[in-house]
């Protein structure tokens, strides 16, 4: 491979990016106009409600017979709206926690029997009280569990002080805590993993009208004359988009911390969010000579290159949300779904890079990625020489 | 001159039930400028894109100075230039950026790249418009910046392909003195055109070819005088009727 004749190739496509308006607006100003007009005015995710929230109970009950907080973990099951997992360890709640598997942690601490009993024999006595605190860790990558959740477990536990604890003292007080920092989270927290995602998913049609028009106007043959080879040529497509992803990336994340999103994690999880977008593009690529492969012309491309773009956007980021069920099963088939997902993961549930949802996410991006490229490089090669 | 650049035999292409190229034959040398005329759809276009290997012949072989056109197709391709029909540059570039392009793609060095750039843009008479997106460009200016682009690596062979359509007059000559001139360096050029009168003024030896078949071979002097006319346009009507023809 001749490396001189890849970025010259790179170099020419970064070029019409910037100097040609349209190209400049779909990639680059209309991710941030959109990051900018949502971000302002989402107000939340509709009336897409979860049935039930699955919710982990780790109990260090240190009472012989851990009366009270049995008492707790059975009126906490026979919630319905609640499915309740019992963990033997703080470390394993938490790790599913921060992957997304169950969407609230309980801390039920070592003095919870010793408290209710102690508010038992002198109700009327505070001074007497063993006080204790609930910690209770919430999914910050759900809008709707962060705002449900803490009202139902601060009922429950109202249910076995038998008092009303908007009027009357508790021994026992629900702390919510996070696993990042504690922060009310805003709308445009839950959307900005999805915007990361989303930017890069208008590269389709970018991809597809340039071989069309590069097609129409004999530049197609011009380069298929000269010593290029296809893979060469590929080559700089691939490099070209993905450097244009990272630009959008870093513009869109610009735009959504200048508006407010500043998730408390690491340089290695904003690291990873670019990598992940880079690995993402590809698949645009894919689609996007997949859609050139079929189009006829660069105006027909535009349209065609739709039957990618609305399902990547609707299935696959911060729209996926607010979908019906079989909408998000659907999403499960579209590469943006693992992206958002792993975005989600990292940025508000703080789940560690090593985790096996990030991992698996990563592994599904990849593979699918790398495939929908070879299948757009196969079928375009087919119809049209390369 | 009898230093074969292009040695064709026997060449057949087609296209499901039509054949647009049958059993060519045929030879062009160092330093020879080469005119291929036909009819629209006679088969000129597909003859030059089977030896630039955009396209595999049905039958038959083809070799660029010792190069097969099929075995050989990398090597093949930094031997030639090819100024195609259509007016391929790119838009959002200057025309000088179109020309470090393919300059690059040819793999020159910057110092030759400049050089050769410098030369062809004073010779297609477009230095002053270098550094503008060629997006802005006239037809003409256009056309001229094509057969630029063709002939940036200083090819041995060039095919060109209708070089001087939609150029005004002064265009047109200047484009010929410069054709003229790589002649005299030894290349060797295969022209197509529909301009008889520029056939006549620049080629050696031309071949007219109708329905992909190869049906006169020889200088214009001897073609004028073999079918007893005044001039190339009138060997040309002769051989291939008046009849319009349809683009294949």
């Amino acid at each position: 491979m001749n490396f001189q004749r890849v970025l010259a190739l790179t170099k020419k496509e970064m070029k019409k990016t910037i100097r040609e308006l349209a190209v400049l607006f779909m990639i680059f100003l209309f991710p941030i106009v959109f990051v900018f007009a949502f971000g302002a005015s989402f107000g939340g995710f509709g009336g897409s409600q979860t049935a039930t929230y699955h919710v982990g109970v780790v109990n260090l009950d240190s009472a012989s017979n851990h009366q009270w907080s049995q008492v707790f973990t059975n009126n906490l099951s026979n919630m319905s709206i609640l499915t309740i997992s019992i963990y033997t360890n703080n470390q394993t709640a938490q790790s599913d926690l921060s992957q997304g598997k169950i969407q609230a942690v309980i801390l039920i601490p070592a003095s919870f029997s010793d408290s209710i009993t102690s508010y038992n024999s002198a109700p009327n006595q505070p001074n007497q009280w063993v006080n204790t605190t609930v910690p209770l860790y919430l999914d910050k990558g759900s809008l709707i569990a962060t705002q449900a959740v803490p009202p139902i477990i601060g009922q429950v536990l109202t249910t076995i002080t038998n008092q009303n604890q908007q009027f009357l003292q508790s021994p026992i007080q629900l702390q919510t805590a996070s696993l990042v920092s504690v922060k009310q989270s805003s709308s445009l927290d839950f959307i900005a993993p999805g915007m990361f995602t989303f930017a890069s998913i208008f590269l389709i049609m970018m991809v597809a009208q340039s071989f069309t028009q590069d097609r129409e106007n004999g530049m197609m043959k011009r380069i298929r004359i000269s010593p290029t080879t296809p893979s060469e040529f590929m080559a700089s497509q691939v490099v070209s988009y993905m450097g244009i992803a990272l630009i959008q990336a870093a513009l869109v994340f610009a735009m959504t911390y200048a508006m407010g999103f500043k998730p408390a994690v690491g340089i290695p999880a904003y690291a990873f969010a670019f990598i992940l977008v880079l690995v993402f593009s590809v698949s645009n690529v894919g689609f996007g000579l997949i859609t050139a492969s079929v189009a006829k012309s660069s105006s027909a491309a535009t349209g065609l290159s739709f039957l990618f773009v609305l399902p990547q956007l609707f299935l696959g980021t911060f729209v996926g949300a607010s979908l019906s069920g079989a909408a998000q099963m659907a999403g499960k088939f579209v590469p943006s779904y693992y992206v958002t997902d792993a975005l989600t993961s990292v940025f508000l549930r703080g789940a560690p890079l090593g985790s096996p949802t990030i991992l698996l996410d990563l592994a599904v991006v990849s593979v699918s990625c790398v495939a929908i490229l070879v299948v757009g490089i196969v079928l375009y090669a087919k119809y049209y020489k390369i | 001159m009898n230093e074969s650049a292009i040695t064709i035999e026997n060449l057949t292409k087609k296209f499901e039930d039509k054949t647009a190229v049958e059993d060519l034959s045929l030879k062009v040398f160092k330093g020879e400028l080469f005119g291929l005329l036909g009819p629209n759809g006679a088969g000129k276009t597909t003859t030059i894109s089977i030896l630039c290997g955009l396209i595999k012949p049905t039958s038959g072989s083809a070799k660029i100075f010792d190069y097969d056109i099929q075995k050989e197709t990398q090597k093949v391709k930094e031997q030639i230039g090819v100024c195609i029909q259509e007016t391929a540059i790119y838009p959002y570039l200057t025309g000088i950026e179109n020309l470090e392009l393919f300059g690059k793609l040819y793999g020159m060095n910057k110092k030759t790249i400049k050089e050769r750039s410098n030369m062809l843009l004073t010779n297609m008479a477009l230095k002053e418009d270098a550094k503008r997106v060629t997006a802005k460009y006239s037809g003409g200016m256009k056309r001229r910046l094509s057969l630029a682009l063709a002939l940036i690596h200083d090819p041995q062979i060039a095919f060109l392909d209708e070089p001087t359509i939609a150029m005004d007059p002064q265009s047109r000559h200047a484009v010929w003195d410069f054709i003229k001139e790589q002649k005299t360096k030894g290349k060797a050029i295969i022209l197509t055109t529909h301009y008889m009168e520029e056939a006549e003024e620049l080629c050696d030896r031309i071949g007219i070819i109708d329905r992909g078949r190869l049906i006169a071979l020889g200088t214009p002097k001897e073609l004028i005088a073999k079918n007893q006319v005044k001039n190339l346009e009138e060997v040309f009507i002769q051989l291939t009727g008046r009849n319009m023809r349809e683009e294949l």
